[in-house]
């Protein structure tokens, strides 16, 4: 019996497998999918082209390093974005310091400590709020904090410290929000496991939880970094100067200051035939500064990912 | 044989359990999970929970090493001793109480560490050693406990993720008895395992039975009458006003006797497979 249906058996299954059907929902969705990532491809490229003749123009002629390293000029061909550059960067570091730090403290209130009540629940739905205010609403409340108001003696008024912090602010909701749901994602059952030796909750945080969720935190606040970074609305407030005295003292917190954004927002407005191959150059510094820190960003994170 | 003759004239009384439980109940919120849970723990003994799922054999269990703290929702009533003591006690440290009463779970949760520091981190937290060799005898002692150590030996350094499933739940053990606990609670300790590896599980059970005291949840209820000398069968029954199933203790008694002549129908219905 068994022989004789084997035949009959495999063609049957043979039928049934080997049947390609046509999944045209699928083969359309796949298309959607592929065109928005080449749309937005194509923006990045149309920027990197609008930008990258005329800043090279300016690195060639002149040498990389002399517009890194130059300050201000009222010449074009003498400007460079050193001051910018230093504020930029140390800016990156004070936001980094402040906000890392009481983002994910607040994460871990927030997913270790608090219990679920209306509350907690209040305060979560707050703070994804408030990830979506505009950079300048920031920049006016660290004018009314930091600049003219009760922490003015303390940060000396139009200072990189009042930007730090004000940026610092700025990023702070999406820190948490990434903490959080880095934190959320460490399994259960792995501080079941910790628990279960006796570990009290403080143990479970800093041995297991923080551990198992810094990869995801830390790509969290790179991003939200790299992104407050490039904001010009908040330094308008901050007193920012594009100017002589515009400091470039690195680490100068209580000094005159300037960062990339100005010397770009400033630059795009003087008349172009001189200015424009600066003002992209500039850009291009900032890209590249941005990238930088991304990239600094997903080798930390691999690094956290590997150890686990 | 310090004390000299007077050991030898003492008579062998009755061991006081190690637990007992008086109408222990369990809520989850405004929902009784399980209720009317009367039950003796014996020392050195191996104690099966059975019955069909959901009917509260792991609630009960996380209470006996205040495991249901971490849930939120969760509230006790009734009375949990151990030793005597009231487990639910204000004065009663979880952490403290977790440290002696280890805790094995469904599936095998190695920490993302080394196969040592899987067994170093409670003995580090604890206090009990930091590392060198003292640490080391620790770590060692606690794998051959869990008769992994022969498997494990060369490669102490490498993930614990490397190992069998099996492995990884032997591993789990080895861990839990690092930190010198007296009661370790196995929560369906082989669901996710093979036979062979639930075998060795098994075995590795009567062995460390003379050192502890073991409360083994299982569906299986072969697993219960291979291993277990005492067995609590839990069932559920529907509440006729709130239309909510709630989990009751129906049967706690020698295995033997349980499995030969119990003396609830629903225990010898389930007992005999015609019913869960
Ligand atoms: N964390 C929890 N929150 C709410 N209900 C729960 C929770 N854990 C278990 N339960 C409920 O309690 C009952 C008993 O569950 P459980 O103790 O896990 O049963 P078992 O281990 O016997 O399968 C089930 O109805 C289950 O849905
Ligand atoms: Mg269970």
């Amino acid at each position: 019996m068994a022989l004789v249906d084997s035949d009959l058996t495999r063609d049957l299954v043979r039928a049934r497998i080997q049947g390609r059907q046509s999944d045209a929902a699928g083969a359309a969705f796949k298309g959607i999918l592929v065109a928005c990532l080449v749309t937005v491809l194509a923006a990045l490229v149309a920027l990197l082209i609008s930008v990258a003749p005329a800043g090279l123009d300016v690195f060639s002629t002149r040498g990389l390093s002399d517009f890194l390293l130059r300050p201000f000029s009222v010449r074009p061909d003498k400007a460079g974005v050193y001051q910018g550059t230093v504020g930029t960067v140390t800016s990156a570091v004070l936001v980094a310091v402040i906000a890392f730090p009481m983002g994910v403290a607040a994460a871990v209130y927030l997913e270790e400590y608090a219990s679920d009540n209306w509350f907690t629940r209040l305060v979560n739905l707050v703070i994804r709020n408030l990830a979506g205010v505009p950079a300048i609403v920031y920049g006016l409340l660290g004018f009314a904090l930091f600049v003219n108001g009760p922490f003015s003696s303390l940060t000396g008024g139009t200072t990189l410290l009042s930007t730090g912090l004000t940026l610092a602010i700025l990023v702070l909701p999406i820190v948490v929000i990434t903490s959080a749901e880095a934190i959320r994602a460490v399994p259960a059952s792995l501080r079941e496991g910790g628990y279960g030796v006796g570990a009290t909750r403080w143990e479970v945080t800093r041995t297991l939880v923080l551990p198992n969720a810094m990869g995801g935190m830390l790509t969290g606040t790179i991003l939200a970094l790299a992104r407050a970074l490039g904001e010009a609305a908040p330094l308008f407030f901050m007193g920012a100067k594009t100017s002589i005295f515009s400091g470039g003292d690195w680490f100068d917190l209580r000094g005159d200051f300037t960062a990339l954004p100005m010397i770009i927002s400033d630059w795009s407005t003087r008349p172009a035939t001189k200015w424009n191959g600066n003002t992209q150059a500039a850009i291009l510094v900032t890209l590249v500064l941005v990238l930088g820190i991304n990239t600094v960003g997903i080798v930390l994170r691999n690094h956290f990912d590997k150890k686990r | 044989m310090s004390g000299g003759a007077s050991t030898t004239t003492a008579e062998p009384g009755p061991v006081p359990p190690v637990y007992r439980t008086e109408d222990l109940a369990v809520f989850y919120g405004s929902f009784k999970a399980v209720r009317d849970v009367n039950l003796e723990i014996r020392q050195n003994e191996i104690t099966a929970f059975i019955g069909p799922s959901g009917c509260g054999k792991s609630t009960v269990l996380r209470c006996f090493n205040r495991m249901n703290d971490l849930i939120e929702s969760a509230r006790v009533e009734g009375r949990l001793t151990y030793h005597g003591v009231d487990l639910y006690d204000r004065a009663v440290n979880p952490v403290e109480v977790r440290r002696r009463i280890g805790m094995v779970f469904q599936k095998p949760n190695p920490f993302p560490k080394s196969i040592y520091e899987n067994i170093a981190y409670g003995p580090r937290l604890a206090g009990l050693a930091r590392k060198g060799p003292e640490m080391d005898e620790i770590v060692e002692n606690s794998l051959r406990a869990a008769a992994l150590w022969d498997e494990v030996k060369d490669r102490l350094k490498a993930s614990a993720f490397g190992l069998s499933g099996g492995q990884q739940q032997r591993l789990c053990i080895a861990r839990a008895l690092a930190v010198g606990p007296e009661v370790l609670l196995m929560d369906e300790p082989c669901s996710a395992l093979d036979p062979i590896a639930t075998g060795r599980i098994e075995d590795l059970m009567q062995q460390i039975k003379q050192d502890y005291t073991i409360i083994i949840v299982t569906h299986n209820m072969q697993q219960a009458a291979r291993v277990s000398d005492h067995c609590a069968f839990f069932t559920t029954e529907v509440s006729e006003e709130s239309d909510t199933r709630t989990g009751v203790l129906v049967e706690f008694d020698a295995t033997q006797q349980m499995f030969s002549n119990p003396s609830d129908e629903r225990t010898e219905n389930y007992v005999t497979g015609r019913f869960g």
